[in-house]
Order: C-alpha cells, then sequence, then structure tokens
C-alpha cells in the first residue's frame, strides 16, 4: 500500500488540520517510509492470534451511580477562549 | 556538598534536626534553577512563591511536631503532562500554552499527601511524542554532561533536572521509553513500572494503553520511595491494577545471589554502539561476581516492536488529542470565520510537526479499511511480543541489556529522519508493550556521556528489579558521577 | 393520495435514544439532572479536559439490561466500549464512548397492535453510550453556545430492523417501547424533554421487490405526532419522485414541524469515517449468569402481560386493555382504582372517557392530575352505594382532576348527596304532577315520553340530588294512583 497526497488531504481533513502544500509532500513522503517498515508485520502469522486491547487482564471495574459536586462554573470557564452567559461560544457550525 | 545530593535519610534527618529548614531546601532548589537553568532549560515553569509556601508551611509541621509524610519537604519537578491544579500544564505544546489546569492528577496528589514540594514543571516533547526534547514547542532541554547533546525524551526536562541537581526528584512518564531513555542519556535512575500500578488520572493522554508514570532520581533508593508514594489502585482510573502494594524499601537487600538473569541475544546486537555493549558485559559480570548467573535468551519478536508501536501509539494519540479543538481551552486561532476553520487552524497552529505526523499517522490506520491491516495486526503483534517476555520470565527473574542502542546524540543530528529517531527507542519499547516495569540505571561514560543499563521485571515485581538495580548500584560509582556546570 | 400506498410498499426502521435516568451520568459523578443552570453540572472528566478518565456508572449498565431483556435481546456475556470519533463543539472529547461489535444486547423483538392485528418488530441490537452537550445559535446565526450538562447523559440506542411497514405502525413501535422503558423504570422517556428522540430511515419499492428502495433519514422529529407526521410526509414526496421517474437520494432530511414539510439537511457530502475502535480507558465488561439473573428479576410485568391478564383475568375488552396499558401510570392508576371497587369495567368507562378526556382538552400529562386511582375507586363504590347518582359523578371527578380532594369530602362540601328518602321525593313528585297537568293527560292518552319530562322536572327541582331511579317509580306510581 503506499499513501498519495489525495489520502493524506482525506486524511488530514479526517483529523481537522489544516496541511500547507509543502507539510503534505513530506507527510506523504514520511508517511510512506513509516507504513512501509511497518509491511514487515504482515511477515507473522497471527491469524490465530487474540489481540491485546490491556496488558493487565481486569474487568467490570464500575463504580457507584453516586453524583458528586461539579466543578463550580468559574472554574468550568476558566480556559474558555470565547464565551458568553456562562456557556462556551464557538463560530456557526456553516459558513 | 549541595543537600540535594544527599541521602534521602540524611535529608530527612537534617530537617528533623533542624540543621536547616525546609524552606532553605528549597531556596536551594530554587537558586540551582536559577544559577544553571539557563543553560539546561528543563523547566517550563518554575513556580518560586508557591513553593515557598508550601515549604514554609512544612516547617510550620516541623515545628509543632506533625506527622511527615514519606517525602516530606522534597523539592520536586513534574513533567508538563501532569495536571497541577491552579498552575499551567502545557505538554509543551503551543496549543496548551495558556492553559491552566482545573484539578490534580492523581499522582501530584499523592505527592501532595506524601508532602514533597512542587517547584515546577519540566520540559518535554510535545504531547509526550519524541525522544530528544527537540519536539518541545517551547525550547529544548540541554544534556548536563554536554549541552551540545539532547538529554533524551520525551521526559527530557524531567531527566535532566535530576542530572542538573535542580531538583531532589522529578516524575516523568513513559509510552514506549520516555521515562528510560532520558534518564540513560543524562546518567541518572528512571524507573518505568508496570502498566496500571501508577494511576493515570491526570496523565495527559499520549497512548493509553502504554503511558505509564514513573520517578526519576539519582539513585535506586530514592526511586523506590517515590515509587512507595505514587504506586496504588486508583477509583479514577478502570486500567488502575487492584493489588497491594509492597515495602519496596525493605526489598532493597543488596542480595542477588542466585538471581536468574535473562540477557536478549536482539538486545546486544547490530545497531548497537561497541561502547554501550562493553558497558552492559561489565555490569553483567559484576551481578556475576555478586553470586547471580546470567544466559543468553531469545525475544524473538523484538524487530516487530517499533513497528507495532507506532501504529499502536499514534492510533491511539489520533484520538486523544482529538479534544483540542478550540472550543473549552487552549489556544483559539484568530483567523477563523466559521467552526471548521476554527478547528483545522486552531489544531494546526497549535501542533508542531511530530504530533502532526503522528496523529496523520494514527488517523490513517484506523480509518475505514485499513483497521484491521494495522491497528488490529499491531494488537495481535503486541500480543506476540508479551509471549516473548511471559516465555523467558518463566525461566528467569530478571531481563537485562541496554536502555537505548547508543549514548545521547548531538542536538539536530536525527530530526529529518522520524524513522531512525524511532529507532532509538527499540530497546525499551517492547518492554511498553508488554507492559511490564523496567528501570535504567547508569553503567559507565562514553565520550563524556553516560550510559544507562536497563533492568526488566516482571508484571508488578518492581521489588525485584529494585532490589538488582539496587546491588549493581551498591558495587559500582556510576551512580554517583555528576556533571559539572 | 391514497394512491400511493397501493403502488408502493413503505419500509421504515427507526433508531430510538433513550436517556437513561441514573442519578449521576455514565463516566463521571456529576448530576444528571434537567434544566440546570447552563455548564453547571459539569467537571473535568464530562468537560474532556487534558489527562481525565471515564469510570463506568454500573446502574447505567443494569439499566440498559433491563431494557434489552425487556425488548426480548440475548444480552452480550462479554461486552465493551468504542471510541466514535467525530468533531463537533457538543462532543467535548471528540469522541463519544459507545459500543461497536459488541453492544449489550441483540436481536430483540417487541409486538405492536394496529387495526386489530399483532405484528413483531424486531431489534436489531441495544448499546450503551454517552449523550451530547448541547447547543444553542446566536448573533443570527453566525456563532453557537455550548452547554456541556448534557454531555455524559447514558444513553441507550435502540435499533429497529426495517420491519415497519407505515406511519402508524412507526407511531405505535415507539409508543410501545416508551410504555415499555416506563415500566422497566429506566428513563423519563419524555419527548419534549429529549429523554426519548427518534430518528427514522425510510424507503419505498414497489410492491412484490425483495431489495429496498433507496432511503432517507428522517430527523428532529419532537413528538409522536411529529414521527407519524414526518414519515407520512416523506412517504408522499419519495412516491412522487419514484412517479415522476427520479431517484430518491440518500440523505438526511429534517422535519420541520411548522412548516409540515421535511427539507434535505444538505450537509457538506462529506462521508463519515469515526474510526471505531476499543476505547484503552475502559476495561471489559463481563455479565456473568447471577447478574443477569438479578437484573431480569427486577423487570416489573410488562404491557403486553399487564393487557392479556386485564382481558383474561377482569374482563375488559381488548381496546380498553391495549388504551390502559399504553403508559404505566395509566395502568398503576387503574390498578390503584381496583382496591376500592371490583367494577374493572365502569373504572376503565372513567378513564378512557373522562379522565383521557380532561387529559386532552387541557393538553396535560398524567403527572399534572391531582386526583388518584384510589379516589376514583373510592367515586365509585359512592355510586354503587347509591351515594351519589352517576350523573353527580361527573361534576365531583372533575373537581377531584381539579383539586385532589377525596370524592367524599367534594359530595360533603358540596352537599351533592343523592336524596333517596322516599318521603321527600314523594312530595316533590306529587307536587311537580300537580303543576303539569299536561303531561299527567299525555301520559294517561298513551304517550310515555311524559315520564321523562317529569322525572327532569323533578331532577332539576332537586338540584340533580334526587336518585333518578326512585324518581322515575314514584312519578310512575302518582300518575296510575
Amino acid at each position: 500500500m503506499s499513501i498519495s497526497i489525495h489520502d493524506v488531504e482525506h486524511v488530514a481533513k479526517l483529523a481537522r488540520l489544516d496541511l500547507t502544500d509543502a507539510e503534505k509532500e513530506t507527510f506523504t513522503e514520511q508517511l510512506n517510509a513509516i507504513l512501509r517498515y511497518a509491511e514487515q508485520l504482515n511477515a507473522l502469522d497471527t491469524e490465530n492470534v487474540e489481540p491485546t486491547t490491556h496488558v493487565i487482564p481486569v474487568a467490570n471495574v464500575m463504580r457507584d451511580d453516586e453524583a458528586r459536586p461539579s466543578l463550580p462554573i468559574d472554574r468550568v470557564m476558566l480556559n474558555a477562549p470565547d464565551e458568553e452567559d456562562g456557556q462556551f461560544k464557538v463560530p456557526a457550525v456553516l459558513e | 556538598m549541595s543537600l540535594l545530593n544527599q541521602s534521602l535519610q540524611q535529608v530527612h534527618n537534617g530537617l528533623v534536626n533542624k540543621d536547616y529548614s525546609v524552606a532553605e531546601l528549597v531556596e536551594q532548589s530554587l537558586n540551582r534553577i536559577r544559577d544553571v537553568d539557563g543553560k539546561v532549560r528543563a523547566f517550563l515553569s518554575v513556580h518560586e512563591q508557591e513553593a515557598l509556601a508550601a515549604a514554609r508551611k512544612l516547617d510550620g509541621v516541623l515545628a509543632e511536631g506533625g506527622e511527615r509524610g514519606l517525602l516530606f519537604g522534597l523539592p520536586a519537578g513534574i513533567k508538563d503532562n501532569m495536571a497541577t491544579d491552579g498552575f499551567p500544564t502545557t505538554c509543551a505544546s503551543k496549543f496548551l500554552e495558556n492553559y491552566t489546569a482545573v484539578y490534580d492528577a492523581t499522582v501530584v496528589r499523592k505527592l501532595k499527601d506524601a508532602q514533597a514540594v512542587m517547584v515546577g514543571k519540566l520540559n518535554m516533547d510535545e504531547f509526550a511524542m519524541g525522544g530528544s526534547n527537540e519536539n518541545s514547542g517551547f525550547h529544548p532541554t540541554f544534556n548536563p554532561w554536554n549541552l551540545d547533546f539532547v538529554p533524551g525524551g520525551s521526559s527530557g526536562g524531567s531527566a535532566a533536572s535530576v542530572a542538573a541537581g535542580e531538583v531532589y526528584f522529578s516524575l516523568g512518564s513513559d509510552t514506549g521509553g520516555s521515562i528510560r531513555q532520558p534518564a540513560a542519556y543524562c546518567g541518572v535512575v528512571g524507573l518505568k513500572p508496570t502498566y496500571g500500578l501508577v494511576s493515570r488520572f491526570g496523565l495527559v493522554a499520549f497512548a493509553s494503553s502504554l503511558d505509564q508514570i514513573g520517578p526519576i532520581t539519582k539513585n535506586v533508593e530514592d526511586a523506590a520511595y517515590v515509587l512507595q508514594a505514587i504506586a496504588g489502585h486508583d477509583p479514577m482510573d478502570s486500567t488502575s491494577a487492584q493489588v497491594d502494594i509492597p515495602d519496596y524499601l525493605s526489598s532493597l537487600t543488596g542480595d542477588v545471589s542466585g538471581l536468574r538473569i535473562a540477557v536478549p541475544s536482539e538486545y546486544l546486537g547490530e545497531g548497537v554502539d561497541p561502547a554501550v555493549k562493553a558497558a552492559v558485559r561489565e555490569a553483567l559480570s559484576v551481578l556475576e561476581g555478586m553470586g547471580a548467573v546470567w544466559e543468553e535468551v531469545s525475544l524473538p519478536h523484538t524487530e516487530y516492536a517499533v513497528a507495532a508501536y507506532y501504529l499502536l501509539a499514534s492510533s491511539e494519540a489520533s484520538s486523544n488529542l482529538a479534544r483540542y479543538d478550540g472550543v473549552r481551552y487552549g489556544v483559539r486561532t484568530a483567523n477563523a470565520d466559521n467552526l471548521l476553520e476554527m478547528y483545522t487552524r486552531s489544531r494546526s497552529e497549535g501542533f508542531g510537526p511530530e504530533v502532526k505526523r503522528r496523529i496523520m499517522l494514527g488517523t490513517y490506520a484506523l480509518s475505514s479499511g485499513y483497521y484491521d491491516a494495522y491497528y488490529l495486526k499491531a494488537q495481535k503483534v503486541r500480543t506476540l511480543i508479551k509471549q516473548d517476555f511471559d516465555r523467558v520470565f518463566d525461566n528467569y527473574d530478571v531481563i537485562i541489556g541496554p536502555t537505548a542502542p547508543t549514548p545521547a546524540f548531538r542536538i539536530g543530528s536525527q530530526v529529518e529522519d522520524p524513522l531512525t529517531m524511532y529507532l532509538n527507542d527499540i530497546l525499551t519499547i517492547p518492554v511498553s508493550l508488554a507492559g511490564v516495569p523496567a528501570i535504567s540505571v547508569p553503567c559507565g561514560m562514553a565520550d563524556g556521556l553516560p550510559i544507562g543499563l536497563q533492568i526488566i521485571g516482571k508484571a508488578l515485581d518492581e521489588a525485584t528489579v529494585l532490589r538488582v538495580a539496587h546491588a549493581y548500584e551498591q558495587h559500582t560509582d556510576h551512580h554517583t558521577r555528576r556533571p559539572s556546570l | 393520495m391514497t394512491t400511493t400506498s397501493q403502488r408502493y410498499e413503505t419500509v421504515i426502521g427507526l433508531e430510538v435514544h433513550v436517556e437513561l435516568h441514573t442519578k449521576s451520568k455514565i463516566f463521571c459523578g456529576c448530576a444528571t439532572s434537567f434544566g440546570a443552570p447552563p455548564n453547571t453540572n459539569t467537571c473535568p472528566i464530562c468537560l474532556g479536559h487534558p489527562g481525565v478518565l471515564p469510570v463506568l456508572n454500573r446502574q447505567a449498565v443494569e439499566y440498559a439490561m433491563k431494557a434489552a431483556m425487556a425488548l426480548n435481546c440475548t444480552i452480550n456475556t462479554e461486552t465493551k466500549f468504542d471510541r466514535k470519533n467525530y468533531f463537533y463543539p457538543d462532543s467535548p472529547k471528540a469522541y463519544q464512548i459507545s459500543q461497536y461489535d459488541k453492544p449489550i444486547g441483540e436481536h430483540g423483538w417487541i409486538e405492536i397492535e394496529v387495526n386489530g392485528e399483532t405484528k413483531r418488530i424486531g431489534i436489531t441490537r441495544l448499546h450503551l453510550e454517552e449523550d451530547a452537550g448541547k447547543l444553542t445559535h446566536v448573533d443570527g446565526g453566525y456563532a453557537s453556545l455550548v452547554d456541556f450538562n448534557r454531555v455524559g447523559t447514558p444513553l441507550i440506542e435502540i435499533v429497529s430492523e426495517p420491519d415497519l411497514r407505515s406511519p402508524e405502525e412507526a407511531r405505535a413501535y415507539l409508543e410501545k417501547l416508551r410504555a415499555i422503558m416506563q415500566y422497566c423504570d429506566v428513563s423519563d422517556v419524555k419527548m419534549e424533554e429529549g429523554s426519548l428522540r427518534c430518528d427514522a430511515n425510510i424507503s419505498l419499492r414497489p410492491f412484490g421487490q425483495q431489495e429496498f428502495g433507496t432511503k432517507a433519514e428522517l430527523k428532529n422529529m419532537n413528538s409522536f405526532r411529529g414521527v407519524q407526521k414526518g414519515l407520512e410526509y416523506e412517504e408522499i414526496r419519495q412516491a412522487d419522485v419514484l412517479d415522476s421517474g427520479e431517484k430518491v437520494v440518500q440523505e438526511t432530511r429534517r422535519w420541520d414541524d411548522a412548516q409540515g414539510r421535511t427539507l434535505s439537511m444538505r450537509s457538506k457530502e462529506e462521508a463519515h469515517d469515526y474510526r471505531y475502535f476499543p476505547d484503552p480507558d475502559l476495561v471489559r465488561v463481563q455479565i456473568e449468569e447471577d447478574w443477569m439473573n438479578r437484573v431480569r428479576a427486577s423487570i416489573p410485568e410488562l404491557p403486553d402481560a399487564r393487557k392479556a391478564r386485564y382481558v383474561s383475568v377482569l374482563g375488559l375488552p381488548s381496546y380498553d386493555a391495549e388504551v390502559l396499558t399504553s403508559s404505566k401510570e395509566l395502568a398503576d392508576f387503574f390498578e390503584d382504582s381496583l382496591q376500592h371497587t371490583s367494577d374493572a369495567k365502569a373504572v376503565s368507562n372513567w378513564i378512557m372517557g373522562d379522565l383521557l378526556r380532561y387529559l386532552n382538552e387541557n393538553n396535560l400529562e398524567m403527572s399534572a392530575i391531582q386526583t388518584t386511582g384510589q379516589a376514583l375507586g373510592e367515586m365509585i363504590s359512592l355510586i354503587e352505594k347509591g351515594t351519589i347518582s352517576g350523573k353527580i359523578a361527573k361534576t365531583v371527578f372533575k373537581e377531584m382532576l381539579e383539586t385532589g380532594k377525596a370524592p367524599a369530602q367534594i359530595v360533603e362540601e358540596k352537599g351533592l348527596v343523592q336524596i333517596s328518602d322516599e318521603g321527600a321525593i314523594r312530595g316533590i313528585v306529587e307536587q311537580i304532577v300537580a303543576n303539569n297537568p299536561q303531561s299527567v293527560e299525555d301520559y294517561r292518552a298513551g304517550k310515555e315520553k311524559a315520564v321523562g319530562f317529569l322525572v327532569g322536572q323533578v331532577m332539576k327541582e332537586t338540584k340533580g340530588k334526587a336518585n333518578p331511579g326512585l324518581v322515575n317509580k314514584l312519578i310512575v306510581e302518582t300518575l296510575n294512583r
């Protein structure tokens, strides 16, 4: 498999990154090199191997349904880039 | 001699006997930072007033004869990817340049409980992605042994600050070697505990299934103290191990007779610097001299570890870093007319090239049609790598090898080639994938730069790792060397 | 428009989201209360601050299990959580924790009744996930405000098979689903508060065709009526498109209730790629046999079972039983009444008549009425004992609904006790008969209707309080004397 500039543009869109033309070219080249390197994994037969999601086999970690105090509103908004009436303000979804 | 160079017990006695106050101890740390950090640049922020206030409070405790915590009064530095309530927590990213944490990470709370004093937040590769600190969004950190060389990474600031004597100890985080490799490069002790031993709550996620916090110290005994203070189950972290924490200090017996050591042939193969190999062999003979036995073994899937790691870690990172969208915190672009522009420009202006590269790789690896070929495949290879370790640990107590293939490299020498940079982690990554504990201890010098010995243990057997490292340390003096700054 | 249903078969599948009414959110300890000031029910975890981790709320899992069991789903003994990655300002982590390939429940079904026929509707899956925040548009649409209070409220998503064949069936399915959730007590299921939400996939195909037509996804239907209206509109729209020889475009459409039509949402044709992968911050959930049994034991009698019991044990007509069990509040109200009367049909008549009419006319929910089932039962027993007449009872019941006062108290305060004293009534009857010689003549001439007139006069005189049976008897006696 090899990645084209078009793929890089598509992935950048998914990842919400705005890449310059130079970045697109560099990333195409570098991602191809990394993925070529990753192709060596295909040499391993993993047909009957279970994937590892967690190294420690734990299950059923749950908490009781108890409400705890929330963060005071001034702390909620402490880092807000833009706010209005105790809410986070963002540009409209569409243009 | 700096108080920061004394043993923990000595410092403690000095405080209790009123030879000096906590404030004086913290002053010494702050003075040292003032003196040398212009050169080392280990810190992203120093919190002088708050540190002194905390010190004076502890002096009050001392005066009243109150109970003293395990790390009483010790000036500590914290990697800037751990949330510190009311203080900046930037992950060395421009995106979080103005971010103030609104809660404490569990480890930070535990350090407060143990009465350590946080003096500042430490530099790192942006979002812990990198092995040289050159990926910091603000400035590189320099190796205290030679300022033309990298301190390693991603916990470069954590390792350099301890090596430079700026703090008594520091906390780092390790995803694929980010505690051990900089510890090796800076000639200090760095411990990556078993995945899940130390809570990840408040550790800004890079790769959630691999991230783990650990201590960076001048010697193994200090590492045992700090680990004692930060280890343990945390109900806030679902992946936190539900085990009783042993007394690590009491495991430091100095006795390794009969210890069975495995030395993977893959860890002393091609690409490992001859000076590094020699130092490791020398260390093995020291241990042999103390009654341990060692044999060469094979971890046959070692060569696949780096590829599997970069797919897994980048995939998780691409999702973990999606929250940096400029809605609730962080630096929002000034140039956005609509939501999509706000997202893409804020992220593109805020993230550095390595972070973008890994987000791109991870997004691609998870995207429709490629999940099985990349992410799932890598998870299966992870199983094979873990099985390599399981098999060896059926017959051996510890695995020993170098921490990194070479000593620190020159600043700027590898930035153009991400793949070569990734291969520096070839000896630490398999351990991270297996989730087992490992420590790096100084074991020699090459051209004025330290070399690290990696001691790897069974899952949750930090006690043995610490015992072996400590016994080795008792018979050598590598850990006593300090860079002159 | 009737031709539509003759030419094409309608195929509908519903995706229903139900908010579970846990005390705290699914992955943090913030309260889930509705209507708090913006962003006051939030914390670093649900705001997606750097470094936070989720811990699963056990109650949310149990509610989801309970709901899945009530919908006849198979419970997966091993289930897990996955990340669904997408950017939107109401999603703080830019991924939603959801379930991808191992949902809590699968392969379920429920039965609906439409036009007297029972039909089984398949349920593909039921999974547990977290809710998103809320956006409000401001500055003339140039900006939005985000409130994260709702983020992290536990949700179950229930996906039906494409088994529904008409908007009416869709509505019946949704109402049945709501009733079951209500009976299980896992949710408030209020569409107007958003604790029950419904999206629909709808397509048409010529009768007899096997494969499905191109579907449209319908959103923003905020009431049961809206669901039916939206689907009805879409049915006709798609038929018109097909009739004109064009193709239905696969798209998302929004139901505009005010305009009474569906509108294309025309989002940029960016294909969704959610990049699902197992959430490494959460561990798998194993549902052991005894846990399953415990949850199963907590499920009360469900609507279908209650309905069957009302018919077989209480002898109610099937239609009555269907209406009474359509909501748990109504069915409970009905059963409470039976503590004071054994006349189930009488209770049913009062509920289906006066009670439902009152709710309809005043646009009220059951929860808004003042009276109780017990009180209705007491009132009916007053009728049975002859204390009040059925006619007076209507006045009494209205008063009960509005004030919540006990029927006996209302009867007492308003002096509505029925006059059954023969002597008292006889006096009035004799007076009325004497005052209406024409009616007496009519009666004697064989006009039986005259009796009714005279009874009416007596009731008027006694303000409706005279026992009507007694009045009738005494008038006939007097006339025949």
